[in-house]
């Protein structure tokens, strides 16, 4: 389970592991039932605070996200749910306002951003076709 | 004797001041250190963190104000308060003339407590070889010989001064690792100082910020970066008019567009800003430094 941390970009460590494992999940990189690393370990290769990995976990398992088995260790909830797109939707939001923003500075309309948008994703999907 | 509940706190400093000649070492310090967790002690070089540690230590007595550490006053009952606390210094000062295998029998004698088991699992997790004199030893495995000394008698406060001071990245990493490894241990309470904000953001559950001898803001790590914003604005006129805007700790930047760094509520200040006749044009959370550097400048100011 790779995480990246940083502790310059304000998020707080445990929100920023919170985030990045539902993303791993959301994208099938851990699947339903896999066991994630146990607190200390997780504590020891990230070098942080035991406390702020159980907080995090804590946060996973409230979500339904993880199962935590007493005893055992913490899973991936075998139904994990993927992000509801409300949800989903919402973690969008602030990166589509500072993109309007930026393109506002830059006079472009959103007919245009939207028709970049839609290039982007093509580029993306067909990444072979020039 | 002392029947030291859970739920005592392991260090209270009440309104403590320490003078140096004119200067204030310490200016009026009220700081809780609940059992369990670390906290992290943050300030640049010349704060007063090493002030404020050795008055936990007992090294040093309290002009005014009061201190106590398990409940107990820790200048009177310093047999007591040392023996349940591990400490390293910034100068990690040890013998230099003793082998690594010398310095832990030599320790051994000052703790009751000593786990000699224990010590010996960490010399070699630390890979300090018993042979070796400590003179001849490395800044990094100096700093963890006088972590072992610190932990062998599995102390309730570890009290860390700069443990990392001097070291390069890779030992200071090595060192932080087996500090987090010490925190696991239950109900353990680690007071650590650092002006590495970094270092401080990675390993703290409550952290306190001096500047100047003034505990600028104290309080839970998670809850201190939600609860601060880096908003920028535009709003004509001077920095004065952007500083006057409710909760606002620390503003830079000119010419109409600044950065403000703010905490309170956002529906007020969001208000007063377009009654101001400015607007917000961009908001994120604050890093652990701006806040610092809000909190710390703000009340040199004042």
């Amino acid at each position: 389970m790779e995480i990246r941390l940083s502790t310059t970009d304000g998020l707080p460590v445990y929100r920023q592991i919170v985030n990045q494992v539902k993303y791993l999940i959301a994208s099938g990189r851990l699947q339903p039932g896999q066991e994630l690393p146990a607190i200390r370990t997780l504590a020891e290769r990230l070098v942080i605070n035991p406390n702020t990995v159980v907080h995090a976990y804590g946060e996973l398992a409230r979500d339904g996200v993880v199962v935590r088995r007493h005893g055992s260790g913490t899973y991936v909830a075998d139904k994990a749910p993927r992000l509801s797109p409300q949800v989903a939707t919402e973690s969008l939001a602030p990166k589509v306002d500072s993109l309007l923003t930026d393109a506002t500075h830059l006079d472009l309309g959103l007919a245009e951003v939207l028709q970049l948008v839609r290039e982007r994703h093509n580029l993306l999907k067909h990444p072979k076709n020039p | 004797m002392n029947a030291n509940p859970e739920n005592q706190p392991v260090i209270a400093l009440n309104s403590v001041t320490r003078r140096y000649g004119a200067k204030r070492a310490l200016d009026n310090v009220s700081l809780t250190v609940p059992r369990g967790g670390v906290l992290g002690l943050v300030g640049a070089n010349g704060a007063g963190k090493t002030t404020l540690i050795k008055h936990v230590l007992g090294l040093l007595r309290a002009q005014e104000g009061s201190v106590q550490v398990f409940g107990l006053e820790p200048v009177a009952r310093a047999v007591e308060v040392l023996g349940r606390l591990g400490y390293l210094s910034e100068d990690r000062d040890l013998p230099p003339w003793l082998t690594v295998g010398e310095l832990l029998r030599y320790s051994r004698a000052f703790y009751p407590a000593w786990d000699a088991g224990y010590a010996e699992s960490l010399r070699q997790q630390f890979q300090l070889p018993p042979g070796a004199r400590i003179r001849t030893l490395s800044k990094g495995e100096l700093a963890k010989a006088g972590l072992l000394v610190a932990l062998a008698h599995r102390p309730e406060l570890l009290v860390l001064d700069e443990p990392s001071s001097g070291l390069d990245p890779v030992v200071r990493r090595e060192l932080l690792e087996a500090i987090v490894r010490a925190v696991a241990d239950e109900g353990r309470t680690v007071l650590f100082s650092s002006h590495l904000l970094d270092e401080i953001a990675r390993v703290s559950d409550r952290v306190a910020m001096l500047a100047h001898g003034r505990l600028v803001l104290q309080g839970e790590l998670d809850r201190i970066l939600e609860s601060h914003r880096r908003v920028v604005v535009r709003l004509p006129g001077t920095a004065a008019r952007v500083k006057a805007l409710p909760s606002v700790l620390a503003v830079s930047g000119g010419s109409e567009e600044w950065t403000v760094i703010r905490n309170g509520s956002p529906e007020s200040f969001a208000l007063a800003l377009r009654q101001a006749g400015g607007e917000a044009l961009e908001e994120s959370s604050a890093t652990f430094e701006e806040i610092f550097h809000a909190r710390a400048t703000e009340r040199a100011v004042d």
